[in-house]
């Protein structure tokens, strides 16, 4: 899947869990929290979701990896063929 | 024998909503436990159940009309009567039927509405005699419930005008309100409750190390979070020691049988509500969990039950990840006491007499002097603290 694709899906799956949230207004380099209060449950249904979606099964230690956008696209790119 | 179906309180912050949706008609059976309504309210909208299995007999109040909490807004017929076994209301009946104004239906409109109404299959019409029939029309092409509306004709008839002026004013913003409401309640609860506050750091460093052990052997969609775990020590504490965890209600208090604890979910941009996970003393973790995650979902997009947000016996606050050390919690009245956590954070702490890293969290409670003292309150937190300390009891 190419970065644009990915980010586009990923930007769809956040809007899921998320549908309070302005997908127009993500800032791809900020990170969630600091965007739309994210906190730990939201952190949460985003690795159920990409679990879900991508078959990636983000451990704890990992989570860190989700934080924005652009950083959760590549975790994911290197994880998904 | 009609019983009544009532908007419920939905906590204190809350005396009054307007209908936006009915599920049900006159004639439909309905099962407690349904959602027959819609309410909005300064919470957002509210998915209002019915108490009770019967028969609808009259939708009282119609969409579009706010009316106070406590107010009728329909009949139900608990006894499932074959159609047609009773007779139906006389005519006159129905203009009284859709009153929603505050005098109440005279003695002769008392004894003629509580004829079981179940028989009539066709919704009964609502006749508001001051909205001017071109009003009526163009407030239902245009989505506008008349009901609510300040009429400026005649006897204060509702207008064409008063119609297409409601229509394009800007709908209030519902955040202005629900933080007009959160003030409402904690006036009232600063007013009203004679507070007192007590904390306690507590070394978590066990329960943060099994949490994380147990959610690396299992697929993220069984994973649990740190609150749930708190979720579950409180209920079990409050299950454990009385004085917590009920309601004071004119004039005294009154311990709640079962534990509802409410959880506090901040909304984006303001605003937040605790709606309780019900019966939460006897949840599994795997169960609250799941729980927790639902409510948090719906009381970010407004869909939560009228039963879930006026159940809290009381009410837990986490201020979550990256955030302050602690939280002096207002209670919210009716309840007597709130649990607040601030952020598990690596700290100083002293073992075995030696400075080492471990991982604190702040543990407060904000009580009810009417009904416990900071002793109680005290052995309450110490309670917490070793049912928090020991997850896999939880």
């Amino acid at each position: 899947m190419i970065r644009e694709e990915l980010s586009k899906r990923v930007l769809e799956l956040l809007t899921e869990i998320a549908p309070d949230v302005d997908p127009a207004g993500v800032i791809p380099g900020t990170a969630f929290r600091e965007q739309f209060d994210f906190d730990s449950m939201d952190t949460l249904n985003f690795a159920i979701a990409l679990h879900r979606e991508f078959g990636v099964e983000v451990p704890e230690a990992d989570y860190a990896q989700l934080a924005s956008l652009e950083k959760c696209v590549t975790y994911l790119g290197e994880r998904i063929a | 024998m009609v019983s009544e179906f009532t908007l419920p309180a939905l906590g204190a912050d809350m005396d009054a909503g307007t209908i936006v949706e009915w599920h049900v008609a006159p004639g439909d059976r309905v099962k407690r436990g349904d959602v027959v309504a819609v309410v909005e309210t300064d919470k957002g909208a509210i998915d209002l159940e019915i108490f009770e299995d019967g028969v609808v007999g009259e939708i009282v109040v119609p969409v579009g009309v706010r009316v106070a909490v406590g107010t009728v807004l329909a009949r139900i017929d608990p006894e499932c009567r074959p159609a047609g076994a009773t007779p139906a209301p006389a005519e006159g009946a129905k203009p009284s039927a859709v009153r929603t104004d505050a005098a109440p239906p005279k003695v002769e409109d008392r004894g003629r509405v509580e004829v079981p109404a179940a028989t009539p299959a066709t919704p009964v019409t609502p006749l508001r005699a001051r909205v001017s029939p071109a009003a009526r029309r163009r407030a239902q092409d245009l989505g506008v419930g008349v009901g609510s509306l300040r009429g400026t004709g005649a006897e204060g008839a509702v207008t064409l005008e008063d119609v297409e002026r409601a229509a394009t004013r800007e709908t209030p913003d519902p955040r202005a309100s629900m933080r007009a409401a959160i003030a409402s309640a904690m006036s009232r609860s600063k007013r009203e409750i004679p507070h007192y506050y007590l904390s306690t750091s507590v070394d978590v460093t066990p329960v943060t190390a099994w949490l994380a052990a147990r959610n690396a052997e299992v697929s993220v969609t069984e994973r649990l979070l740190f609150a749930a775990l708190l979720v579950k020590a409180l209920a079990l504490s409050c299950r454990e020691m009385p004085g917590f965890s009920g309601f004071h209600r004119e004039g005294r208090y009154e311990e709640s049988p079962a534990v509802h604890v409410g959880v506090a979910v901040a909304l984006r941009g303001g605003g937040l509500v605790a709606p309780a996970i019900m019966d939460t003393a006897d949840q599994p973790l795997p169960v609250l969990m799941a729980a927790m995650r639902d409510l948090v979902a719906r009381a970010r997009t407004g869909r939560l039950r009228a039963s879930e947000l006026a159940a809290p016996t009381i009410i837990l606050t986490s201020l979550g990840e990256d955030s302050v050390d602690a939280v002096f919690p207002i209670i919210q009245p009716p309840q007597v006491a709130i649990v607040g956590a601030g952020t598990v954070a690596e700290r100083p702490w002293v073992v075995d007499g030696k400075v080492v890293p471990r991982h604190l969290i702040t543990l407060s409670l904000g009580a009810d002097h009417r009904v416990t003292d900071g002793r109680l309150g005290a052995r309450f937190l110490a309670r917490l603290t070793r049912r928090l300390c020991d997850p896999a009891t939880l």
